[in-house]
């Protein structure tokens, strides 16, 4: 199975490791992962704002860097939302790049959704484990995918060692938004604060949170209040409980 | 008498225009109260819908929202053709029907009626479009005293206050906001149970229904086949309001309309149960006409007054969706911004998601130019709204209409462009993520963490200049790690199948 992996901008510049476990775990699952290396930004900072021309063009780049992988991966549920809710909106108008951009949108999944729909795979079998209890934070943009927030975290009951613990108001965004965290910072930081308060209410010392903008967000926040938590992704943790990485910070 | 202060509630949905969410919004986020009246209200309704969604439905429930929406979007594509029905069969009934073509000619028929029978005393029940088009001090005006008898709106009407939610109009005050208003409205003894509360409103209200000329509604739908009008209440005052009188004048937007009698069976399964938990609200009305020959009671003129007032813009393919909305208020309680900023911050008649989308397409992009703006796009309007109305869609296609009619701030239009050219290139992006790194790392470099590897010490940013100040205003920024994923491609990574892709050729 050949892997194109889409590693974001945010993860490229803010959270690489998450990038890195996620090839070593699909390269441990058996697959072929490349990394083309023209890729940016899939463009939803410029789509989401309302620059629809823009959005365009990175999202033209997008479908020429990957339009000849097998699969594209990516560690965000945000982008991949936006190659395969988005793209074919962008180009309602033009029938050539409609069709590339539908295309591309059916083989794009999330990291998560690609081991669970595609690799199907048993954490259980892999002999997966990690010690902790973590509260997981389901981003927004999964809803978009058709994924519910006990999808992945089925996926984490296969951990050996791992308590997922419950937290409130899970489905509830985080307040990030992309530029609405600068733009409103009002209302986006009275919203990350209640998040803050449900992750101090629950019983973890982690937080797996895999969408690197909610993470800078929570996290943010988390260490303007002196709440010390771990944050880290599924991939990591799946990386680290297979041996593929020392454990980290 | 209970006074309306009409200038504090008229400038709450009406404010000075252009209007702006970051005043009101601001000043709501701080209001520790009013964070827990509606955080409780609204959890606990959002909730409830999709429990009983879920018990009720199961697996089907999205079936039914699908079906719903598209009876909707059905009605709204061939309006003309139901419009026309509603009114031949209307008319039938014994009905008179009027249209209105904005909020002036509304409230003109209106008072053209409530003075043709001399109209002193009028009960009104509660409506939307009559907020819209500010019927109260219209019909004061003429001098026929007007009660709200929803509690919530009656409430209001005595604090000189406005709605601040669709279904639950008081989401904003507490039991002891009407304590407050009944003792000093009303005289009564001051008393925070609610039984003795409800009494009081009661008294005062049966009383007023006995007495009054004129009972005014609104309209939860309108079927074309029949020409009936459907009301969907809670307390029985809609009810009293409707057949006390002698005159019943009721309110609708021309979008309410549905085509069949058997429609309301899909739509009704999903009003009551989207907007209160409820399996069906407990008075759900539909009537045809005035009282007939042979009945003991009902009103001698029913009127229905059918409102466009910005309705037939929205009716473009574009936006035309939105007006599938069944004010139901449940993306109002599953949106985590009304959550926190309140009804009022919208500034205008109806708040929440459905608002920010609803309100520029009726009143004007110019006019409201951030309030679509105002969203993390998070989606959760989109999984609650009982008619599948695709808001973050709808957001993001005014955000458009925005830029392309010169609404977005010329700051943030050079900073987007900007932003998006340097992403374009492959030297831009990579000299991008190098200047950011350099720059944060050596503003946070007390911060900086050692023995975590080059791909995971972020130090973190408390204070930032720019665009980034309104981040930092609320939380720590991290900043890049002192190596890019990109590099540990070029310089770690490994193959661990390096013989595959040959295979493969």
């Amino acid at each position: 199975m050949r892997i194109a992996l889409f590693v974001t901008c945010l993860n490229d510049t803010f959270y690489p490791r998450t990038g890195i476990a996620v090839v070593k775990v699909l390269e441990k699952l058996g697959c072929e992962v490349e990394f083309p290396k023209a890729q940016t930004c899939c463009g939803q900072p410029m789509w989401n704002n309302g620059f629809t021309p823009e959005a365009r063009v990175l999202a033209r780049k997008m479908i020429t860097v990957f339009e000849e992988a097998q699969y594209v991966v990516t560690p965000s549920g945000s982008c991949a939302a936006m190659v395969r809710e988005h793209y074919e909106q962008a180009f309602e108008h033009d029938a050539v790049w409609r069709d590339r951009a539908r295309r591309l949108a059916a083989k794009t999944y999330e990291f998560v959704e690609f081991l669970d729909r595609v690799l199907k795979v048993d954490l259980t079998e892999l002999g997966v484990r990690w010690e902790g209890k973590a509260a997981y934070h389901y981003s927004c943009h999964l809803r978009a995918l058709g994924i519910k927030a006990d999808d992945p975290q089925r996926i984490m009951r296969q951990v050996e060692g791992l308590d997922v613990m419950p937290l409130d108001k899970q489905e509830q965004c985080c307040g990030f938004g992309g530029t609405f965290a600068m733009k409103y910072p009002d209302i986006s930081g009275a919203m990350v604060n209640d998040k803050v308060s449900c992750i101090q209410a629950a019983d973890c010392d982690a937080v797996i949170s895999n969408d690197a903008g909610c993470t800078m967000n929570i996290a943010g926040a988390c260490r303007r209040a002196g709440e010390a938590k771990r944050f880290i992704t599924l991939a990591e943790v799946i990386a680290e409980g297979m041996g593929l990485m020392d454990k980290g910070e | 008498m209970p006074t309306t202060d009409s200038t504090t509630s008229h400038d709450i949905l009406f404010p000075a225009l252009p209007y702006s969410v970051h005043q009101r919004a601001g000043h709501a986020v701080r209001d520790v109260q009013l964070q827990q009246f509606i955080e409780r209200a609204t959890v606990t309704k959002d909730d409830g819908r999709k429990l009983v969604l879920e018990q009720t439905f199961g697996d089907r429930a999205d079936e039914l929202r699908t079906l719903a929406g598209r009876i909707k979007q059905h009605a709204l594509d061939n309006l003309d053709h139901y419009l026309e029905q509603f009114i031949d069969r209307a008319t039938q009934a014994g009905t008179q029907v009027h249209f209105a073509k904005d909020d002036r000619q509304a409230n003109a028929i209106a008072m053209e009626i409530a003075r043709s029978i001399d109209a002193k005393l009028c009960v009104k029940s509660k409506s939307m479009v009559t907020e819209e088009t500010h019927l109260l001090p219209a019909l004061e005006g003429i001098g026929c005293e007007t009660i709200e008898t929803d509690l919530g709106e009656f409430i209001l009407q005595l604090d000189g206050d406005a709605p601040s939610h669709i279904v639950t109009p008081m989401i904003h005050k507490d039991r002891a906001a009407v304590a407050r208003a009944f003792e000093r409205e009303l005289g009564a003894a001051y008393t925070e149970d609610p039984k003795e509360l409800t009494q009081i409103a009661r008294d005062y209200l049966r009383d007023k229904y006995r007495r009054a000329d004129l009972g005014i509604s609104g309209g939860n739908f309108l079927v074309a086949e029949t020409g009936g009008v459907v009301i969907c209440t809670n307390e029985g005052n809609g009810r009293f309001c409707t057949s006390a009188p002698r005159v019943h004048i009721a309110f609708v937007g021309i979008e309410k309309i549905v085509p069949r009698q058997e429609d309301l069976g899909v739509l009704l399964k999903l009003l009551a149960r989207s907007a209160t938990a409820q399996p069906l609200t407990c008075y759900t009305h539909i009537m045809t006409g005035p009282r007939r020959a042979a009945e003991p009671d009902g009103p001698e003129q029913m009127h229905v007054i059918l409102v466009d007032n910005g309705r037939a813009e929205v009716l473009r393919e574009e936006t035309r969706e939105m007006l599938r909305c069944i004010r139901c208020g449940a993306c109002l309680n599953a949106c985590p911004v009304y959550r926190k900023v309140g009804g009022h911050s919208y500034g205008s008649v109806y708040s929440g998601p459905i608002g920010a989308i609803l309100t520029p397409a009726l009143k004007g992009l110019g006019n409201y130019p951030d309030l679509a703006d105002a969203s993390s796009l998070c989606g959760a309007c989109y999984e609650a709204c009982p008619v599948k109305i695709d808001i973050p869609k709808h957001l993001i296609r005014t955000r458009q209409a925005m830029v392309n009619a010169g609404h977005t701030k010329p700051a943030d239009r050079l900073f987007m462009r900007l932003w998006a050219r340097s992403l374009r290139y492959g030297w831009s992006y990579w000299f991008g993520g190098w200047f950011q790194r350099k720059l944060f790392r050596m503003k946070a470099k007390k911060t900086l963490p050692t023995g975590t590897g080059p791909y995971a010490d972020r130090g973190w940013l408390s204070k930032a200049p720019g665009p980034v100040a309104g981040w930092t205003s609320q939380r720590d920024l991290p900043t890049p790690t002192s190596k890019s994923f990109r590099h540990w491609w070029d310089h770690e990574h490994a193959p661990s199948i390096p013989s595959k892709a040959a295979e493969d050729e």
